[in-house]
């Protein structure tokens, strides 16, 4: 082979935009994480450092509601994405690789369809659809929508795997003897994985920050923490939200820090 | 092209035809009760006579498509001219969505592709890196934005700091901003997708191009690009059609001193207005032009895939 | 893949057990977020052996959607602003509330008792109650800011630097008091010059923004802003130079309200919940919590006193008269939704 002077995965200037990418995502968190230390009401006036806001949000009036309303996020986030991941990558593989049929297109049309439709519609179509069909409000239907619209944010990604992915491999493996399943579960969900990680923590993120649906497929007395945020405006925003941003931006560094952590210990034994 | 991806792959890609119903049944099911039948509804509500104050009375009408074609001026009493304000609203969206997606593509794709280039063990780390600013709520990240880009803001002291710039630059309530949003709020659904697909890519494709003494930046456009340009549609696709419909970010940064798509339609529903006809109408005009764009392209690929 | 789905089973299962406490009755309120301290609920609850569940909406027009798509009937008492007190009852989403129900109603201010939204307060009793004006940055402009020219016709030094609220009704309410004509008019003439007179002034305007409505002038980005006096007194805490204005020609008033809704499903408990928010005591808790005005007789020796003195509740002589929001038919009201359209096209 010919040596060459230079590495071909490498191209100048790549490194620069991704580092000015995470300056974009992070300046602006930065700001958070600072003004949930001003000593005054302010989000844009800094009067000092105080920890006043991080006691607020453990020990103020409204922390109960806070935390309850995390905790739903949370769950409701989780769940849905893994739902709809699967729900994702089960049709990714009949369309991407169920050869052509008449359904195929119409399908893809069918997954699409929840980011087409501007979401104060399906927020108020579901609510009507739920009243309809008399299922109440509550969190069950709150779980059941952010599935539904969850599902093309986990499908793109995955799709835009498969297609990547030689289908000589299950081939191969078939003609070992694999059965369908085996080579679906062995062969391609491993090779999958970048894709449906991707697809997950699209959903996932999609989930955590939805309002308008939230907003109104919601039952009485559940909050989830956009719910909350978008309430609290009648008030002003409070640094109280910054620090909870702040203590959620936290607890997500470490835990990817120690994923990494113990992923390397694994790797250097 | 996209079918087989890399070389290699051969054209049978019909491994689970036999099982692919059943695959597509969870998808088919859950879509069409939450979404198919909730939006089917509103189609047959956009066919509807408002009722004052939102919701409908049932009487067939097409009151709403007139409204968003016709020009009745003022007070709906003259003859029907070509009425150019929601098409211009929905002109203009599509523009600044366009515009979003060209920069997210931009920044996403380099990052993307230097990101599956990493050495494995330090993949995951950098994907996080790009998604957990999302952890964040979509309002508190996005008036920070505004804070850092106002006029006397952060940025703007640091560009004049550093003498780089000599009179602050105007970002906030400028269609650029807008666009800044937009980018903002969609970022990581380029960035994903491109991932996924980059990470799959075969270098020994670039490695013979480069032996035959093509240049790098034509083994990007000519080898590179085409391979994982599922991944890259993909991208595009989540985040120009989610921006359409999009209004928070934009508003705040550009000022809603003009209707986006989404604003026009909430304001049917949760304004004043209360005209969900016509906010259902609109939704559908809007539903099937991307329907349209969607499907041309689903059958495009669905062709070249397996032709 | 499996075992992540047992994980998040687990978590389903414990995130979704709520804790159920136990009590004689319920009471459902349908209300806004951060907009009634926790311990006055608590109060509520342990005095009458209630549970309180509260959902939150994020405007009156959000409150209508929702209540009309179908969530009418699961919620006890809702507290929308006077306009849409109006609307609701109209809609015939509002129970009445019988002569002699309420055990304090005289407790209500004489001059909220028998407003034009809810005439001899059938449907509702008064909640807080503020203004809506604009405020100026005093550092940006030392001129005289008591006449509504401020925001729609305004000095050079301002031009630019204007944000509105991004909300029909006190845009639109707003203007109507600048040109001196009626709210919900239905003179073409009148009405084609205040659309002409929208064009001209939002040349400007730099933003319609709501929610950062008292961020912008804190930082200085707007020099003019439409707002609430309590936001406004906020924004002066937080060391705007701003001073809140009482144009000449007039400012609106609001009102939020409790209001008993149609097929309440603990209406008793509904009434004993208003009856509550009547005595002095518990509505200054309010009133202390949100920094607005109560409309109760007597609550004074319960208030924080520096409510009394800040100048965004104290109009000055000179100040015009205080209007609510009007609510007009529907053919006069498709004009105006064109109206703003055009506005913001």
């Amino acid at each position: 082979m010919a040596a060459r002077s230079y590495n071909l995965r490498v191209y100048p200037g790549f490194r620069a935009v991704t580092l000015l990418c995470l300056f974009v995502l992070y300046a602006p968190l930065v700001v958070v994480t600072i003004y949930s230390f001003n000593a005054s009401q302010s989000i844009t006036n800094w009067e000092g450092v105080s920890l006043r806001w991080y006691a607020d949000v453990f020990t103020g009036p409204e922390s109960e509601k806070f935390k309850l309303a995390a905790r739903n996020s949370f769950v409701i986030a989780l769940i849905a994405a893994s739902v709809a991941t699967t729900i994702a990558t089960l049709a990714a593989t009949a369309i991407i690789r169920g050869g052509r049929f008449r359904l195929r297109t119409w399908s893809f049309g069918l997954i699409s369809l929840p980011l087409m439709v501007p979401e104060i519609v399906t927020a108020v179509a579901t609510l009507i659809f739920f009243n309809a069909i008399g299922f109440d409000r509550g969190l069950l239907t709150i779980l059941l929508a952010h599935i539904a619209f969850c599902i093309p944010f986990a499908y793109l990604p995955i799709s835009a795997r498969m297609q990547g992915i030689e289908a000589s491999y299950e081939q191969a493996a078939q003609d070992l003897y694999a059965t369908r399943r085996q080579a679906f579960t062995r062969v391609l969900l491993p090779l999958m994985m970048p894709g449906i990680i991707s697809g997950f923590i699209l959903a996932f993120i999609v989930s955590l920050d939805d309002f308008i649906i939230t907003n109104f497929v919601k039952g009485a007395g559940v909050e989830t923490l956009p719910t909350a945020i978008f309430g609290a405006v009648k008030q002003g925003i409070k640094p109280n939200i910054m620090a909870i941003s702040t203590m959620l931006l936290g607890v997500s560094v470490v835990m990817v820090a120690l994923s990494w952590l113990i992923s390397r210990r694994d790797n250097t034994k | 092209m996209a079918g087989g991806g890399t070389a290699g792959g051969g054209p049978r890609t019909d491994t689970y035809a036999p099982v692919r119903l059943w695959l597509l049944l969870p998808a088919w099911v859950s879509l069409t009760i939450l979404v198919l039948a909730p939006v089917s509804m509103m189609l047959v509500y956009s066919f509807l006579t408002k009722e004052f104050r939102g919701g409908v009375i049932w009487e067939f009408s097409l009151s709403a498509y007139d409204q968003f074609f016709c020009n009745r001026g003022l007070f709906g009493d003259e003859p029907c001219s070509i009425e150019w304000t929601y098409l211009l609203i929905f002109w203009r969206s599509i523009w600044q969505a366009g515009a979003a997606t060209l920069l997210s593509l931009a920044i996403g794709f380099p990052t993307a592709y230097f990101i599956a280039t990493r050495p494995a063990r330090q993949r995951a780390l950098w994907v996080f890196l790009i998604t957990i600013p999302y952890w964040v709520n979509l309002l508190i990240r996005t008036v920070s934005m505004k804070f850092l880009l106002r006029d006397q803001g952060p940025l703007n002291d640091a560009l004049l700091g550093l003498g780089i710039l000599s009179e602050p630059l105007s970002i906030v309530n400028t269609n650029l901003a807008v666009q800044l949003g937009l980018f903002y709020s969609y970022l990581p659904f380029m960035v994903l997708p491109i991932y996924a697909a980059v990470e799959r890519y075969n270098f020994s494709l670039s490695e013979a191009a480069a032996d035959l003494y093509a240049p790098r930046w034509v083994i990007l456009r000519r080898i590179v690009i085409p391979a994982v340009k599922p991944g890259i549609v993909a991208g595009c696709i989540l985040v120009f059609v989610p921006s359409l419909g999009s209004f928070l970010a934009p508003d705040l940064l550009g000022g809603a001193k003009t209707f986006m798509i989404g604003s026009l339609i909430e304001e049917q529903f949760k304004g004043n207005a209360g005209n969900w006809p016509f906010g259902a109408a609109a939704s559908m005009i809007l539903l099937t032009m991307v329907l349209i764009l969607l499907l041309i392209f689903a059958r495009q690929q669905a062709r070249a895939g397996n032709g | 893949m499996k075992k992540l789905l047992h994980t998040t089973a687990l978590a389903a299962a414990l995130g979704l057990t709520a804790g159920a406490v136990m009590a004689e009755g319920k009471l459902v309120i349908y209300h806004w977020f951060e907009y009634i301290p926790q311990e006055l609920l608590d109060k509520f609850a342990a005095e009458n052996d209630v549970e309180i569940v509260m959902d939150t909406y994020d405007s009156n027009e959000a409150l209508l959607a929702a209540l009309k798509a179908g969530a009418i009937g699961t919620y006890d008492v809702a507290v929308p602003g006077d306009y849409m007190v109006k609307i609701m009852a109209g809609e015939g989403l509002l129970d009445t509330i019988a002569e002699g129900e309420l055990a304090n109603k005289g407790n209500i201010q004489p001059e909220w008792a028998d407003p034009s939204f809810d005439p001899g307060r059938a449907h509702s009793i008064p909640y807080q109650w503020g203004s809506t004006s604009f405020a100026v940055n005093r550092d940006a402009y030392k001129g005289d800011i008591g006449t509504t020219d401020i925001l729609f016709n305004p000095p050079a030094e301002l031009s630019g630097k204007i944000n509105m609220l991004d909300s029909q009704g006190e845009v639109l309410a707003m203007a109507a008091l600048h040109m001196g004509i009626p709210q919900c008019s239905q003179d073409r003439e009148q009405l084609k010059a205040l659309n002409a007179m929208l064009q001209d002034a939002k040349a400007h305007w730099a933003s319609f923004n709501s929610d950062t409505a008292k961020e912008v002038l804190v930082s200085g980005d707007a020099a003019v802003g439409q707002i609430y006096d309590g936001f406004a007194a906020k924004a002066r805490a937080e060391g705007a130079n701003i001073e809140y204005a009482f144009p000449k020609q007039g400012y609106i008033v609001w009102m939020d309200n409790v209001v008993l809704l149609k097929d309440a499903p603990n209406r008793d408990n509904a009434i004993k919940f208003m009856d509550f928010l009547l005595e002095p005591e518990n509505i200054a808790a309010v009133t202390n919590y949100a920094r607005y005005n109560a409309g109760v007789s007597g609550v004074e020796p319960y208030l924080d006193p520096t409510l009394a003195t800040q100048p965004e509740s104290n109009p000055p002589a000179d100040a015009g008269a205080g209007v609510f929001i009007e609510v007009c038919d529907q053919a006069t009201q498709e004009v105006y939704d064109q109206i703003w359209t055009n506005l913001k096209k």
